[in-house]
């Protein structure tokens, strides 16, 4: 009996609904045929393009946390929001100053070459 | 029973018709397996990095646009959406605590899983055979790593569902393997969100 009761009091903080994971379901499947088919039928070009698959992209993960993982929706203190926030902060510095250091650096090392070879 | 009850302070007016140490148990291993798949999500976010730093270097070698085939990225996406969906259902049928749903569901999300699994070692196998494997070129090592690291939390993530199906066969829904069932759903749902990133930056971004 103990078991039974504590198990429903568990189940209680579980958060995931037939109505959640369908919206996520048809919203996921939608975002992906349509970043496929922009790509796939070139129907946008170059850096609109480019942006509008990301976006996509960042729509379904977001619509993905919320309905698939209910991020932020545990009782307080969220210690899981939290934690994910702090999560996206280290993982744009680590993205973000990946690329921005590679970019320079490709960017200084290329056009110092051009330079020696156009005083040779 | 005390090693559960060290951090806990009673309040004297507690109910204790209710003495609920697996309750703790729940939230305590879900925070901390929600932890760890952050620290997973900056693991992934270095391969990612590294991929978006080397995708050009080809070496001389095929160029992503050469090698990737959109089409079964696209039914690879499908696939693992679907398994994510039914695993959801499954843990909606462990709430109505019906077991043989449960595991009807979780049959369901292994043989999707698995048949992702397939499509992805085809694709591995038909790249290597080609000459096109991780020692070609720094591209091909980072797309290497960065989708085979995926993959290999998949196959992890199916030996895990296979375990947690036979623990509820035997046991049905307990406290414990509804804590399991929770734990393993985050698994599954956080692979697909990387995948999603896996399937724009790596394959629709290759082919533009």
């Amino acid at each position: 009996m103990h078991d039974h009761l504590s198990l429903k009091a568990i189940q209680k903080e579980w958060h995931g609904t037939v109505k959640s994971y369908l919206i996520g379901f048809i919203a996921s499947f939608l975002l992906t045929t349509i970043s496929f088919t922009l790509v796939s039928t070139h129907a946008l070009t170059g850096h609109t393009l480019v942006y509008t698959i990301i976006g996509l992209a960042l729509t379904q993960a977001i619509l993905q946390l919320l309905f698939f993982l209910h991020v932020g929706q545990e009782p307080k203190p969220r210690w899981e929001t939290i934690v994910f926030f702090f999560m996206v902060m280290v993982l744009l510095i680590i993205v973000g100053g990946s690329l921005w250091i590679m970019n320079d650096l490709n960017d200084r090392v290329m056009s110092e070459m051009t330079e020696a070879m156009s005083h040779d | 029973m005390t090693d559960f009850t060290i951090h806990h302070t009673p309040d004297p007016q507690a109910d204790t018709s209710l003495p609920d140490p697996n309750q703790d148990t729940f939230f305590t291993t879900v925070l901390g397996f929600w932890m760890y798949l952050m620290t997973d999500c900056v693991f992934f976010a270095a391969f990612f990095a590294t991929y978006a730093v080397l995708h050009n270097n080809t070496f001389g070698g095929p160029s992503s646009r050469e090698l990737f085939s959109l089409s079964t990225a696209f039914i690879e996406t499908m696939i693992l959406l679907c398994s994510s969906v039914t695993c959801g259902m499954a843990m909606l049928a462990a709430l109505r605590g019906k077991k043989n749903q449960i595991i009807a569901w979780l049959a369901v999300t292994f043989l999707l899983g698995a048949s992702f699994m397939a499509l992805e070692l085809h694709e591995f196998t038909h790249l290597v055979e080609s000459g096109n494997s991780w020692t070609r070129s720094a591209f091909l090592s980072s797309f290497f790593a960065l989708v085979g690291t995926h993959g290999l939390h998949v196959s992890i993530g199916l030996l895990w569902m296979f375990v947690v199906t036979m623990q509820v066969f035997y046991w049905g829904v307990t406290v414990d393997t509804f804590r399991r069932l929770v734990v393993f759903s985050l698994f599954w749902h956080f692979l697909d969100v990387v995948w999603i990133f896996i399937f724009t930056f790596v394959y629709l971004m290759g082919v533009i």
